[in-house]
């Protein structure tokens, strides 16, 4: 609106300006047909040869141009998209792959586990079996040893009573006498000694 | 008083007079300067074609963004039918751009601002536009006249009406194009004067509106080349879909 006042108003004043220059100058130059057929025949030339040149020449080539690059950037495009799957399958591949890998590497690990805990537990048993045996022999060994040691004991306390005799009285004593008395003895005090 | 306003629009002969027959077809400032202009248009848009990169350059950028533009106008207002057309619309487009524009170059003509010129142009389109229409439709062309869903009563008042707007478009056409440019140019040429008749001292008023209407004048170039163009369309939309 504010537009159509203004160009309005410029048409206005221009109106104006014509009527006040026209007596000065006798009119527009526009309306004197002196050069109106020479102009005709300009306008008709080079519009004609500008015309001609743009169709036959120029716009084809710009149309062609737009063409070429419309499908190229569709071709890029859809090349783009198409690596872009590929990309996505690889990446898939990829995480598959580690994804296998660690399971199998926690098999592993398992197995191995498995296997050691096998083994030490194996030889554990060995172990206990061995210490076991041991004790057992220690054992025998230890109530041999308690199941011999009164004979070694009256023996010994025959000896003894025997030297001391000797030595305090001066006589020799008979061996199977004094042993009568110390196994009387023992057997009297066999508790006493051996409580267990 | 300054120079006469009008003075930069007479037209003058260069060089030797040349006649064909009784009739004076010398070269005049008015056909060199028509010249300039379709050299100018064919110039850059050759450059701008020659070019064939996917990521254009400067003057491909130009050439191919007028195309568009003129490509889009058209299709926008006389549809698809109208494809075989756009040369012709794209070369009208850019002659009339290129001859308002070196019109805004200081001591330069003008060639839009003749009326005999706009008249041309603007007839040729309307002869045109008038045969293809009969072309297309035949005598239904005429139906152009006859709106439809109009009381029967009124029908020949509008008829008549119809008739002269559609005999007024050469006319409208071309004294639009000629008077904007002419009452620019005068105008810009009334302030210049200005500025020297007031001197130093009151000459600065004038010259910012000078400036400003230098701005104006050339969007003016630009939107008469347009609305040139674009009622080009709209008449050739007319002749091509006829549904009134």
């Amino acid at each position: 609106m504010i537009k159509k006042i203004f160009f309005q108003s410029i048409f206005l004043s221009f109106l104006f300006l014509v009527k006040t220059f026209a007596a000065e100058s006798g009119g527009m130059p526009q309306l004197n047909p002196e050069f109106w057929v020479s102009q005709i025949f300009w306008l008709t030339i080079t519009f004609g040869i500008l015309y001609i040149v743009l169709s036959k020449l120029i716009l084809p080539k710009i149309s062609n141009n737009l063409e070429i690059r419309k499908s190229q950037i569709l071709e890029n495009i859809e090349a783009a998209e198409s690596q872009r799957k590929e990309s996505e399958e690889k990446i898939k591949e990829y995480n598959k792959i580690i994804q296998d890998s660690k399971i199998k590497a926690k098999n592993y690990f398992n197995q191995a586990r498995e296997k050691i805990l096998k083994d030490i537990s194996k030889k554990k048993e060995k172990l206990d079996n061995d210490l076991n045996e041991e004790i057992k022999k220690a054992e025998l060994d230890i109530q041999d040893l308690k199941n011999k040691s009164p004979e070694k004991i009256t023996k010994i306390a025959i000896e003894t009573s025997n030297d001391l005799i000797k030595q305090l009285i001066g006589v020799e004593v008979n061996n199977s006498s004094i042993s009568a008395i110390v196994e009387d003895l023992s057997k009297r005090k066999k508790s006493e000694y051996y409580g267990n | 008083m300054a120079t006469n306003p009008m003075h930069q629009f007479e037209v003058y002969r260069i060089g030797p007079e040349i006649k064909l027959g009784a009739i004076d077809i010398s070269f005049t400032n008015a056909s060199l300067f028509m010249v300039i202009s379709s050299f100018a248009i064919l110039l850059v848009f050759s450059l701008g074609s020659k070019n064939k990169s996917v990521i254009p350059n400067k003057m491909q950028l130009l050439a191919e963004l007028s195309y568009s533009f003129v490509s889009k106008m058209i299709s926008d207002t006389a549809g698809s039918k109208a494809k075989p057309y756009f040369s012709f619309i794209f070369s009208i487009f850019m002659f009339v751009l290129f001859c308002n524009m070196f019109g805004m170059i200081p001591y330069t003509f003008t060639v839009t601002s003749h009326i005999i010129v706009t008249f041309m142009l603007a007839a040729f389109i309307f002869i045109g536009v008038t045969i293809i229409g009969f072309i297309k439709h035949g005598l239904g062309y005429l139906k152009l006249f006859v709106p439809s869903g109009v009381p029967t009563v009124l029908l020949p008042l509008i008829v008549v009406i119809e008739i002269i707007s559609y005999l007024s478009r050469p006319i409208s056409l071309s004294v639009r194009l000629f008077a904007n440019m002419m009452a620019g140019h005068t105008m810009m040429k009334v302030f210049g004067g200005f500025v020297i008749s007031l001197g130093i001292i009151g000459g600065w008023l004038p010259l910012s509106f000078s400036v400003a209407l230098t701005g104006l004048e050339i969007l003016v170039a630009f939107l008469q080349a347009y609305v040139f163009a674009i009622l080009t369309c709209i008449y050739l939309n007319d002749a091509l879909n006829l549904h009134h």
